[in-house]
């Protein structure tokens, strides 16, 4: 009737956790990729990755305005959830997500776009009339100093932000491993590798969005991808991605060799009912697959479309990938008893409050975000106004 | 005014007698309802206390009594997936003792279907329930301290607060949680508070026939759990997990999981 084999304890059969909290580290991961991108212009000085930069900050921000909705979704009394905030306990780690979240959100995310895009905020505010003037005046703050010592200021608060931010992206990210491996009751999840092969997973997945949302606006907006900024992108997707295989390898050889008792399990459990999603879909085609194709542009000289192409059929295999990842482990460490003496099936529903179609809707909602973001924010390095040429239109983007 | 406006004498009296009645009842009822909630146990002071219990493997008949009997005393959902307490029985065969066979059909309310014959089979019963750890791992991962361990030791909810984020089922080793779906909130073994703060034992306790289960105060220096725990071989579940489980079992196989 549950689709049990072998035993499981009787509270056991129904699983806890559905797709929503599958989506809570997937959409995560891709704030945290996505902002670490972006930091790689600013601290870094990667100049070539330059046109991805806004781009990237504004995926990560698009993604974290949803990344909370899936978990309130899936709360049995959602309208409790602020008592995370007022009376958090302090042993728990899920009663940080909040305050984790929120600062990440304002103190980072938020103030970094807002100091890089003042210049333009203000300009686009100065030259608009009506409703757009008011709705640009709140977003300036009201605040319409661009001299060059102004600019100067914000140039530096923002390359500190970046500084503050990428210890905070690691820790958002971190975090969410940290969730999942400090569960000590369920061996599939515990390890202290957990919040690290979480957080290049994520740096993995977040840098391959940013990659393909790149090439696929320049594709919309008819304008020329540049080739140095994709192939630098992908160099550094090739780097995290090599690091992230092998925590996760070192993960499942140590498993496999340590052979503790929730082997026989586990490895059951590989063999049966995660076979396709894990090494079909995680291993093989969402690894291995993208892997050989990436560090096949380092070792040959493809043609600039052979490399377009290359990058978007890896992009989008580690995009798969990587969320097979995050179900494997949210999905698949709740799939054998505690008891390791069974195993339960996950029933995927579509149409109701947990089911595949909320799920869907959680996965589109970023990118109609995204879009809204760029016609308020425009990202395009091609279209920035410049001070004696404001009123072309092009930096209006509406 | 007119006549058939004014309320009738015996009208009255038979409206007025209604209410007292009631109002009588639900004084009565009431006063049965607080008596559960400790601070209207007067005599009941939760720091003289260390709750736990005794299970007795040797005991265990596996008539499901226990969980018969919980299920009625707290109103734990009729379904097939939800226990406060359950009963598995093992059956391990000589040449297997590292591969038990572990039944627990609807957690064992309705008793155990006859064996099918193992020749030189072990077969047990194991009464299971919240092991009211002293450091829960369900407790610490509350993010809003729904779940919390009380003064005397037992691990309660707060259905007010929890918000059925379900982390703490994830947390607990043993099983031990379930969603209950009337009201979207945790359940658990509560070890009958409403109960023993009343100077009662819990409901499986008191139903079971051959007194396998054992409600035990490990503060009370007269309790006979401290002989018991002298003379016989006790055990914790899984005290690999190190939660400072308080629900010992007296020949409790290594098999048992």
């Amino acid at each position: 009737m549950h689709g049990v084999e072998g035993f499981m304890y009787p509270n056991e059969m129904e699983l806890q956790w559905s797709i929503l909290i599958v989506l809570y580290p997937y959409i995560t991961g891709l704030v945290a990729g996505a902002f670490i991108l972006a930091s790689l212009e600013r601290v870094f000085n990667v100049a070539a990755v330059k046109p991805t930069y806004r781009l990237a900050l504004l995926t990560a921000l698009a993604f974290l305005i949803v990344a909370p909705m899936p978990l309130q979704m899936h709360l049995g009394h959602p309208e409790r959830s602020w008592e995370m905030y007022v009376t958090p306990h302090t042993t728990s780690a899920m009663a940080m997500f909040g305050f984790v979240y929120l600062w990440y959100l304002m103190a980072v995310l938020v103030l970094e776009i807002w100091f890089d895009y003042r210049k333009e905020l203000v300009l686009t505010w100065r030259a608009s009339t009506g409703l757009k003037r008011q709705f640009y005046g709140i977003l300036t703050l009201w605040s319409d100093n661009i001299s060059p010592e102004a600019l100067a200021f914000d140039h530096k608060i923002g390359g500190i932000l970046t500084v503050v931010g990428i210890p905070s992206a690691f820790m958002l990210h971190g975090y969410v491993g940290f969730i999942f491996g400090s569960i000590k009751a369920n061996p599939w999840w515990s390890t202290p590798l957990m919040p690290v092969v979480f957080l290049f997973s994520a740096i993995v997945s977040g840098i391959a969005a940013v990659m393909l949302i790149y090439m696929v606006t320049s594709k919309l907006r008819k304008t020329t991808i540049d080739m140095l900024c994709v192939d630098t992108i992908a160099k550094y997707l090739y780097y995290a991605f090599i690091v992230d295989f092998t925590l996760e390898m070192l993960d499942l050889i140590h498993r496999l060799y340590v052979a503790d008792e929730s082997l026989m399990a586990l490895d059951f459990m590989v063999k049966t009912k995660l076979f396709v999603s894990q090494i079909v879909i995680q291993i093989i085609l969402g690894t291995l697959v993208p892997l050989l194709l990436l560090a096949s542009v380092q070792f040959m000289r493809w043609s600039a479309g052979t490399r377009k192409a290359i990058y978007s059929v890896a992009g989008a295999l580690i995009m798969i990938g990587i969320f097979a990842m995050r179900w494997n482990v949210v999905i698949g460490g709740q799939l054998f008893s505690k008891s390791f003496l069974g195993y339960t099936t996950y029933k995927l529903e579509f149409a109701t409050k947990e089911g595949l179609l909320p799920a869907i809707i959680f996965l589109i909602l970023p990118f109609l975000i995204l879009w809204a973001l760029v016609k308020i924010l425009p990202p395009w390095t091609d279209a920035r106004p410049h001070a004696g040429d404001i009123r072309n239109g092009s930096t209006t983007g509406a | 005014m007119s006549a058939d406006a004014t309320p009738d004498r015996r009208e009255f009296l038979k409206d007025s007698g209604k209410w007292i009645l009631l109002t009588g009842a639900a004084t009565l009822a009431w006063d049965y309802v607080v008596q559960g909630a400790p601070e209207q146990a007067p005599n009941y002071n939760a720091t003289d206390h260390w709750w736990g219990m005794i299970i007795d493997i040797e005991k265990c008949i596996g008539c499901g009594n226990c969980v018969r009997a919980c299920k009625a005393e707290n109103g734990v959902p009729m379904t097939d997936d939800a226990f406060r307490t359950w009963v598995e029985r093992y059956t391990i065969l000589p040449d297997e003792p590292d591969k038990p066979i572990v039944e627990s059909p609807n957690g064992g309310y309705d008793g155990f279907l006859d064996l099918k014959q193992h020749d030189g089979a072990k077969v047990f019963f194991v009464p299971k329930l919240c092991n009211h750890c002293a450091h829960s791992p369900c407790v610490q991962v509350c993010p809003v301290g729904a779940t919390f361990e009380s003064p005397d030791g037992v691990v309660l909810v707060d259905k007010t607060r929890c918000l059925g984020c379900r982390y703490c089922v994830q947390a607990c080793p043993y099983g031990c949680r379930y969603i209950d779906p009337r009201t979207e909130t945790v359940d658990k073994c509560t070890l009958c508070y409403h109960r023993i703060t009343k100077g009662q034992t819990t409901a499986c306790c008191e139903v079971c026939p051959t007194g396998a289960r054992q409600l035990v105060d490990l503060k009370n220096p007269k309790d006979p759990v401290h002989e018991f725990m002298r003379t016989h071989m006790v055990h914790v579940l899984k005290p690999q997990m190190a939660t400072g489980a308080k629900v010992y079992y007296n020949a409790l196989d290594g098999a048992v999981r």
